[in-house]
C-alpha cells in the first residue's frame, strides 16, 4: 500500500515537474473541441444529439490514447531498471493505473466543460453523465495503461498503441456511449443499472488481468 | 494408424457432412428454406474459431509460465487459422444473411463482434511483426494475446444477449435447436462441428510442423 502511494506521488510530482506534457493534453482536448465547434456549431448550428454525445467520447478515446501511451516512453530505460529494482510490478502497474485513472479523470471533466462551454448542453441527467465519465475514465485508463505497457516495448510505439487498443476498448465504448445516452435523454438511474454493472464487470476483468499479466511484460 | 485416426475421422466426418450439406433431406422453414443448409458449414466454423482461440490463448499461457518457445510458434498458429476460420465464417454468413435477411451484412452485434475479432488479431499479428528478439516477441504478443482474449468475451458473449439481434438465441430470440433443427439435422450438425474443429487443428499442426522445420533449418546454419 505504502509502495503504490509513493509511486502515485513520484508520478503526480513528475508531471508536476514537467507541465508540458500535461499543458499539451489540456490544449490538445481544448482545440480537438474548437476544431469540432468550428465544423459543427459555426456553419450550420445544428448538431444532433447522437452526434454531440459520439464526438465526444471519441475526442475523450483519442485524448485518453495520446495522454496514456506516455506513460512508459516518458522514462528512461535506465531509470525503468532503477524502478525494477527497487518495487514490486504489481505496485508499478496499480500506481499506473491510479494515476491514469486521476489524469483522465481531470482531462475529461474539464473536457466536458470546455465541450459544454462550446457545443451546448442537452444532457438531462447530469449526475448519471457524470458517473458516466466516472467509470469512462476508469475503463479508458485501465485498458490503455496495459496496452502502452506493451506497446512501450516495440519501436513504432504510437501506431501500435492505435491498433491495439481501439478493438480492446471497442466493447467498453459500446457500453459508455449506450449509457451516456440515456443520460443525456434524462431517463432514470433505475433503467441505466445494467450498463452500469457491465462496465465495472469489464472494468474488474481488465484490471485483474492487468494484475496478473503485467509481472511478464515487465521482466523485459 | 494409431497417429492418424483422427484425420480419417475429420476427413469421414467431412465428407458426410458435404453430401448431407448438399443433397440430404433439410426439413421445410418459413424464410430459412433451403438456407438451412448453411447450418452445417456456418454455426461449425463459429465453433472451430472459439476452440482455436481458447487453444491459441492455451499455448500462450504455457509461454508465459515456461518459457518454451515452440509454445509461442503453437499459440500463434492457432491465431492464424483462427483468422481463417473467422473469415471464412463471416462469408458464409454475409451468403446467408443475403438470402434470409436481405442484407450481407445488416447491422448486428455478433457480426460487429466478428469484425472487432478479426482486427484484433491482425494487430496481434502486427505486434509480432515489430519485434527481432524471439523471446521478446514470444512473450509480449502472449501478454497482448490474454488480455485482447479476455477483453473479447464479453463483446461475444454478453452484449449481443443484451441488445436486439438478428441471430438466433440472443436478444430475446429463441435459439436455433428449439424449433427449426428437428433431428435430422442434428444428426449432420453435431458431426459437422467436430470434423470442422479437427480439420482447424490438423491445418494448424500441419503449419506448426513446417515452421518447427524451418527453424531448426536456421539453427544448424
Amino acid at each position: 500500500m505504502q509502495e503504490i502511494r509513493a509511486l502515485i506521488e513520484k508520478e503526480i510530482r513528475l508531471e508536476w515537474r514537467q507541465k508540458y506534457a500535461l499543458n499539451g493534453m489540456l490544449l490538445y482536448i481544448v482545440s480537438t473541441v474548437f476544431v469540432c465547434y468550428m465544423s459543427f456549431k459555426l456553419k450550420v448550428d445544428i448538431i444532433e444529439p447522437i452526434t454531440w454525445n459520439t464526438l465526444f467520447w471519441i475526442i475523450l478515446l483519442f485524448t485518453a490514447v495520446n495522454s496514456i501511451t506516455k506513460s512508459f516512453t516518458q522514462e528512461g530505460a535506465g531509470r525503468q531498471l532503477y524502478y525494477y529494482t527497487l518495487a514490486s510490478p504489481q505496485g508499478i502497474i496499480i500506481s499506473k493505473i491510479i494515476y491514469n485513472t486521476l489524469l483522465m479523470l481531470v482531462l475529461s471533466v474539464l473536457g466536458f466543460v470546455v465541450y459544454v462551454v462550446m457545443m451546448g448542453n442537452p444532457v438531462g441527467n447530469l449526475p448519471l453523465y457524470l458517473v458516466c465519465i466516472l467509470l469512462g475514465s476508469i475503463g479508458f485508463s485501465t485498458t490503455l495503461t496495459m496496452v502502452a505497457g506493451i506497446a512501450s516495448k516495440a519501436e513504432n510505439t504510437s501506431t501500435l498503441m492505435a491498433i491495439l487498443s481501439f478493438p480492446i476498448i471497442l466493447p467498453m465504448l459500446m457500453m459508455i456511449t449506450k449509457l451516456s445516452k440515456s443520460a443525456m435523454d434524462g431517463l432514470g438511474w433505475e433503467t441505466s443499472y445494467d450498463e452500469i454493472a457491465i462496465l465495472l464487470a469489464i472494468d474488474a476483468i481488465v484490471l485483474s488481468i492487468s494484475y496478473l499479466l503485467f509481472p511478464y511484460l515487465w521482466r523485459s | 494408424m494409431r497417429k492418424s485416426w483422427w484425420k480419417i475421422l475429420c476427413v469421414v466426418l467431412l465428407f458426410y457432412t458435404l453430401i448431407q450439406g448438399l443433397i440430404g433431406a433439410i426439413p421445410r422453414q418459413p424464410v430459412l428454406n433451403e438456407t438451412l443448409r448453411n447450418v452445417y458449414f456456418h454455426v461449425p466454423l463459429w465453433f472451430g474459431m472459439m476452440t482455436l482461440m481458447v487453444a491459441s490463448v492455451w499455448f500462450g499461457i504455457k509461454y508465459l509460465r515456461g518459457g518454451n518457445i515452440q509454445d509461442d510458434e503453437f499459440s500463434s498458429e492457432f491465431a492464424n487459422t483462427a483468422i481463417l476460420y473467422g473469415a471464412l465464417g463471416f462469408i458464409t454468413g454475409a451468403v446467408w444473411g443475403n438470402y434470409t435477411w436481405g442484407d450481407p451484412i445488416p447491422k448486428d452485434p455478433k457480426i460487429i463482434a466478428v469484425e472487432v475479432g478479426l482486427l484484433i488479431y491482425s494487430a496481434y499479428f502486427v505486434l509480432r511483426s515489430s519485434f527481432e528478439d524471439e523471446q521478446k516477441r514470444g512473450r509480449l504478443s502472449a501478454v497482448y494475446n490474454i488480455f485482447a482474449f479476455a477483453a473479447f468475451m464479453p463483446l461475444v458473449w454478453i452484449l449481443p444477449r443484451m441488445t436486439d439481434s438478428l441471430h438466433p438465441g440472443n436478444g430475446g430470440n429463441p435459439a436455433f435447436g428449439k424449433y427449426d433443427m428437428d433431428n435430422r439435422v442434428r444428426m449432420v450438425f453435431y458431426p459437422a462441428i467436430i470434423g470442422w474443429t479437427i480439420l482447424g487443428v490438423w491445418i494448424t499442426s500441419l503449419r506448426i510442423r513446417l515452421r518447427i522445420i524451418k527453424r531448426l533449418k536456421t539453427e544448424q546454419l
